[in-house]
């Protein structure tokens, strides 16, 4: 499978975790994603909140040069930045005098036929039947909540990816894994997203909460494909713990984090060990 | 009083139009006519309070009506599911049903003063959720993009307003984010409003956390052709966030 592999600003900085273990997991499946060269912000919350045109033309610039480098399906693990694309994609695909704006605006034709992928799609494109083989030790004994926070699932017409209420992807991945994911009520509620440092309280308050009802359904880990989830919950869980005067112990796993331990790939290679709750 | 086409009958629900439009915008209105704001709510009779106003709240109205076009705003029939979805709603200034409500009273000042445009999450819940496909994220988004540019940014809301503004000077200079040069614009931007030692030092004790993890990048990417960034946020009217 040639794919293009949009990292994001997330996993080129703090989360560089979730890229490694990304990179371990995919290339035992033999997939290696090819990062696009120079590629550039999708402008992320500040870009739709501040300024409309820039949250178009920052992830359209992408594109294209996705395009340009001749890929036809293009990665992009960060659920904010593959929102940001399809959404950059499909406003332009309505609207030909946009996709003509743009174009000039980021001096690079853009076709739209790159397709954006989020990580389960990819895992789903692989095939659960191609991973089920590949399973090398069972996780019989994780009980994971599968947690999908905003953006994988909406908005709805933009992502077109499982059902925003009761999404069941991650689930099915899991379940090829041998773990035992729990039903649970805050699969699709918001971590507080990228408020970590502007309103830190935003964040610990929602972040509280789904920690504290993944545990109550009687999960032993917290399982996701969105790195600013994983900040929120991992790197900040010790704050809420502090906060709350509650203790949750719930290690944060990447979506490859659960699929590499499966196919046999260590902690190490994956890069849990450098997570914070472990 | 004259009533045009409308009956008695209507009486109460102009009277309740007027007052509630008086309440809520008090003396100070903005200066767009409510036949050019709420179709819905629009009659063939004047029920505009004449105001005095400013040209530059001419001018974000237009602006703004403009924006708000694709998000549907004057469907909303008040039903509350955003707000009983939207997980921030509890501790905000006026719900997302509210802020929808405010602007098909004409009530643009309002809204976009709010404290609620800069504490949503923008998690899309509420968008995913309307009967009616308003798109209140969308709406939100409008209201911060105008709000910031005519100055009406609530002042309690400065630091999440200097964290994206930081966020985005930090893309235009280096077409990637640098996470330790973001956090130390952001923190210079918001200490005026922060006035705080301990809000500047908070996050310095991560440093040797992410450091033991190998999270922490003293210099991060940059990417080569920076001048072509820079030519597509000149493009899109963003200049640098003084």
């Amino acid at each position: 499978m040639r794919l293009a592999y949009y990292p994001g600003c997330a996993l080129h900085g703090s989360s560089n975790d979730y890229e490694q273990s990304l990179r371990a997991c995919l290339g035992k499946l033999e997939v290696e994603p090819q990062e696009i060269k120079e590629w550039i912000c999708c402008g992320a919350t500040a870009a739709h909140a501040l300024n409309h045109k820039l949250s178009i033309a920052l992830p359209a610039r992408n594109l294209a040069l996705a395009e340009q480098q001749g890929f036809e399906d293009m990665l992009a693990p960060c659920p904010m930045c593959s929102m940001q694309l399809l959404k950059a994609a499909k406003l332009m695909d309505e609207d030909a005098g946009l996709r003509r704006e743009i174009s000039a605006v980021i001096e690079a034709e853009v076709s739209g036929h790159v397709k954006v992928l989020n990580l389960i799609q990819v895992f789903q494109r692989i095939g659960l039947d191609r991973i089920k083989p590949a399973v090398k030790t069972p996780l019989a004994d994780l009980k994971p909540a599968c947690y999908y926070g905003c953006l994988l699932t909406r908005p709805p017409d933009v992502v077109k990816f499982d059902d925003p209420e009761q999404p069941s992807s991650l689930e099915a991945i899991m379940a090829v894994l041998g773990a035992k994911p729990v039903d649970w009520n805050y699969r699709t509620e918001c971590c507080g997203a990228g408020m970590t440092m502007a309103k830190e309280e935003t964040v610990l308050d929602l972040s509280q909460r789904i920690l504290a009802d993944a545990k109550q359904h009687g999960a032993n880990c917290l399982v996701t494909a969105c790195p600013m989830c994983h900040v929120n919950l991992d790197m900040k869980q010790g704050d809420i713990e502090k906060r709350y005067g509650e203790r949750f112990g719930l290690p944060i796993y990447y979506l490859t984090d659960l699929v590499g331990l499966a196919l046999g790939i260590s902690r190490e290679e994956l890069g849990i060990d450098r997570h914070f709750v472990t | 009083m004259a009533l045009g086409p409308y009956g008695s009958r209507h009486l109460p629900l102009l009277v309740s139009l007027y007052l509630v439009r008086k309440i809520t915008i008090g003396s100070r209105v903005v200066s767009c006519t409510a036949r050019h704001m709420a179709p819905a709510f629009v009659t063939p009779t004047e029920t505009t309070v004449p105001v005095e106003s400013l040209a530059s709240e001419n001018a974000s109205c237009s602006v703004l009506t403009e924006i708000l076009a694709p998000t549907h705003w004057t469907d909303c029939y008040q039903c509350g599911k955003c707000t009983a979805g939207c997980p921030v709603a509890a501790g905000v200034d006026m719900a997302p049903n509210q802020i929808v409500r405010a602007l098909q009273l004409g009530n643009f000042e309002k809204a976009m003063t709010s404290d609620v445009i800069w504490t949503c999450v923008s998690c899309q819940t509420c968008s995913t959720r309307c009967p009616q496909s308003v798109d209140c994220a969308g709406i939100m988004d409008a209201l911060r993009e105008v709000s910031l540019r005519s100055g009406l940014a609530s002042p309690e809301q400065k630091t999440v307003v200097a964290f994206q503004q930081a966020f985005l000077n930090n893309i235009r200079r280096n077409g990637r984010l640098d996470e330790i040069e973001l956090i130390a614009e952001f923190k210079l931007r918001a200490l005026p409003s922060e006035r705080s030692l301990r809000f500047l030092f908070k996050d310095a004790g991560l440093a040797p956390q992410l450091q033991k993890r190998h999270k922490l990048h003293l210099r991060g990417e940059k990417v080569k052709d920076r001048a072509v960034v820079r030519r597509i946020f000149e493009r899109c009217g963003d200049g640098k966030h003084a």
